[in-house]
């Protein structure tokens, strides 16, 4: 055993130096250089002040702007930190609801859900990324179909005319390349943004 | 299911076929010594290193003492990253200020990542630092992988050899693996990550003030080159809490393109290194099938029960065309969820791009049976290629018991001995599993742990021991596993999963590398037809299935008829 003391000592002191800190440091170096926008997290500058990521879902809960699925990140309690509080769209701690398909927990949120869509006039099925939270509580996206259905709404918030409000929906909306690969979604950060634009 | 769905699939499983033969050679190439492109660059490092350490390259190793290197090598790893850990607050790249890790989550961890099982019972981005993350993490992403694939290519050598005492050398094919398959593949994997979005930066996070004036913290770091790793050395180990899920880490779908090839490539590719090294290719190419065969239908069955949504929540009002979405990112949609869901587990990896405990019970099962398999479809680098030619082993001496002629593989006369260690070496699966599962469904302390009640919390208790005990690290994440008891039995449950499996193997390859290799009569089974590929697969399945059927009943299985009849918990 004793002979294979050095060596393992040797090597995994040598694999930290290149594994662990040239290669990332190596990688961090290049990306500065050759992807400083993706390196430092797509950040999007409005006026000069960062308002978000590009890749990354914010909350919103005005009637003047297009709402994100719904998020299951939580924060620590500020009252006691040993718990945790509902904090949807929190980018410093990711996660999904972890509910089953059977439990109560996840019946009773969709339930208030659809209630909630259905008293806005939300009619037929609905789109079911507009009433399930996402894996990491931040996706930055929802369907066209769940973007369409909110138009009219905003429009009305903002006294714009609900064809308008669509067309930008539909423009900003991104589809499949050659038709079949990736989903059709809609970045609901930029739409808010370009919405921001038209008043 | 739509036709854009399977597209998507098979674009992506035709990109892993295309690269298996090539890099299979090349594998091949790079543990028989050769010459490779990289030689000029990596020659004078690889050199270094063993002058450094002290090893001589071209002396060989009997099994036990390739396994005892192995073994000093993971102990160095584990008290080194245990150290890390347990220190990060004094180290540097630590912008956020992050406390030192708590022993106990410690202790788990460092296993976690020296077994190539990168369970996380910690959010990343709430908990480690930098250096923690690159240092520690990422280094134990190469390190892992690359021993797992010296102790396949030590497999492999005791049946290209005949009456040979070596199986190589641990420090040579192990710094070989590091150097010339894992470092140059994740380098351009980080490159092309970074450029379709995926951060790489030493910051710690950014502030951001959102259009409707909150404070949104945005945690950041250097992600990019942990994310190439961790998939290409079907590690799994994510540096954010939600994994290839969360936006930084996989930003759009041709990321997850490119995520979904290279959790699967080596060990594809690994079955044709075998199959060169043995003398034959067509072996490999059978072996070959049988992943395919097995991956593929998987797929199949998760994305059809994906696709079909929650009857509940379509009964809601849902739109059930929408799929089950609970847990799902939109730019990844059912289609590329499921497949990474099922490569992921097929593999050793264990890193998603979606949750795993939200899908629909068969959706979550499959991924679940993969596993317990014995990780073979096709696997962890390395520990997928040697559990693949235990199981070759065990339906060689199926096959052998039928018609009464003692068994074959490769020319080796397969006996009493290579059979009781294969055996050995598939048991300590349900051992650890159902045994560790069974005391935690009555210890009320771990039972305090569940996010869900009913059959699906004993799905999260069976989900946690398959995939710690088969070193995949994918999880039903409801479940708090950061108690003392999780962290310490899951940790055992590693333990057990890596080592106690691996060493009846190196046994085994020992004492089939002393063998002489007989030649080919009419009355020898061919292994490379495929005959023997159907063979494989029932063996396969049914050892699987016997094993885990009981439990699964009680788990997935109950919960896919109670859901259907409108009982929730």
């Amino acid at each position: 055993m004793l002979a294979h003391v050095r060596p393992a000592i040797v090597l995994l002191a040598l694999f930290t130096l290149l594994t662990g800190l040239a290669y990332p440091l190596a990688m961090t170096g290049v990306a500065a250089v050759l992807f400083p926008r993706q390196a430092g997290g797509s950040l999007i500058l409005r006026d000069g002040k960062v308002v978000g990521s590009a890749l990354i879902g914010q909350n919103f809960v005005s009637t003047k702007y297009f709402h994100s699925r719904p998020s299951a990140t939580s924060a620590p309690d500020p009252k006691d930190p040993s718990k945790t509080i509902d904090a949807p769209y929190n980018a410093d701690s990711s996660g999904g609801s972890n509910l089953g398909p059977t439990s109560k927990a996840l019946i009773d949120r969709v339930k208030a859900g659809v209630e909630a869509k259905r008293a806005e006039g939300w009619t037929g099925p609905l789109p079911a990324d507009a009433l399930t939270a996402s894996a990491s509580g931040l996706d930055p996206d929802i369907s066209p179909e769940n973007a369409l259905l909110q138009a009219p709404e905003v429009a009305r918030a903002r006294g714009l005319d609900a064809g308008e409000v669509r067309q930008l929906v539909l423009a900003q909306a991104r589809n499949p390349w050659m038709g079949f690969f990736g989903e059709s979604r809609v970045n609901v950060l930029k739409l808010n943004l370009a919405l921001d634009q038209m008043e | 299911m739509t036709l854009a769905g399977w597209l998507q699939i098979g674009l992506i499983l035709g990109l892993v076929a295309l690269t298996t033969r090539p890099l299979g050679l090349y594998m091949a190439r790079v543990f028989s010594g050769e010459r490779t492109f990289l030689s000029p660059v990596l020659g004078p490092v690889e050199r270094a290193f063993y002058r450094l350490a002290g090893v001589a390259p071209e002396r060989e190793q009997t099994w036990l003492a390739y396994t005892r290197a192995m073994l000093v090598f993971s102990v160095a790893g584990f008290v080194s990253l245990y150290v890390i850990l347990r220190l990060q607050a004094y180290l540097p790249f630590n912008p956020r200020h992050f406390d030192n890790v708590p022993p106990d989550l410690a202790f788990n961890t460092a296993i976690s990542f020296l077994t190539n099982t990168n369970w996380q019972a910690y959010g990343g981005e709430t908990t480690m630092s930098n250096f923690s993350q690159m240092a520690g993490l990422a280094t134990h992403n190469f390190l892992s992988a690359a021993t797992g694939v010296a102790l396949a290519i030590a497999v492999t050598r005791a049946f290209a050899r005949h009456s040979a005492t070596t199986l190589g050398n641990f420090w040579v094919d192990m710094t070989r693996a590091a150097l010339y398959v894992f470092l140059p593949v994740s380098l351009l994997i980080a490159i092309a990550l970074i450029a379709a979005g995926v951060p790489q930066t030493l910051a710690g996070s950014v502030d951001a003030t959102t259009l409707e004036g909150a404070k949104q913290t945005i945690a950041l770091g250097p992600i990019a080159s942990q994310e190439a790793i961790k998939q290409f050395g079907t590690n799994g180990g994510g540096f954010f809490n939600a994994n290839a899920a969360h936006p930084f880490e996989n930003p759009n779908a041709w990321t997850n393109l490119l995520q979904i090839w290279a959790l699967l490539a080596v060990s594809f590719g690994l079955v044709i290194t075998f199959g060169k090294m043995v003398g034959s290719e067509k072996q490999g190419w059978a072996f070959f099938k049988i992943i395919a065969v097995i991956l593929a239908s998987a797929v199949a069955i998760v994305y059809a029960a994906e696709s079909m949504g929650n009857p509940l929540l379509t009964h809601l009002g849902l739109d059930p065309t929408g799929g089950n979405m609970e847990g799902k990112e939109t730019r990844f949609g059912i289609a590329l969820s499921s497949l990474f869901a099922a490569a992921t587990t097929g593999t050793s990896c264990g890193g998603v791009n979606a949750m795993q405990d939200s899908f629909t019970p068969i959706g979550g099962m499959i991924p679940m049976f993969l596993i317990q398999l014995g990780e073979i479809v096709p696997g962890g680098v390395g520990s997928g290629l040697y559990g693949l030619v235990v199981f070759a082993i065990i339906s060689v001496f199926v096959a052998g018991l039928m018609v009464g002629r003692t068994p074959e593989f490769l020319g080796k006369k397969i006996e009493s001995r290579e059979v009781k260690l294969a055996m050995l070496a598939v048991l300590i699966l349900p051992l650890s599993i159902l045994g560790f599962a069974a005391v935690a469904a009555l210890l009320p302390s771990a039972l305090s742990s569940l996010a869900n009640n009913g059959p699906h919390g004993l799905s999260e208790i069976l989900y946690a021991y398959t995939s710690a005990t088969g070193n995949n690290g994918s999880a039903f994440a409801g479940l708090n596993a950061n108690t003392p008891w999780y962290n310490v039995t899951l940790g055992i449950a590693m333990v057990l999963g890596r080592f106690a499996y691996v060493a009846p193997v190196m046994a085994m390859a020992g004492s089939i590398a002393a063998k002489k290799k007989v030649a080919a009569s009419l009355g020898t089974f061919p292994t490379d037809g495929n005959l023997f590929v159907g063979l494989m697969v029932g063996v396969i399945l049914i050892v699987g299935g016997l094993q885990f059927f009981p439990a699964l009943a009680l788990g997935p299985i109950v919960e896919h008829f109670l859901m259907f009849a409108g009982k929730i918990f």
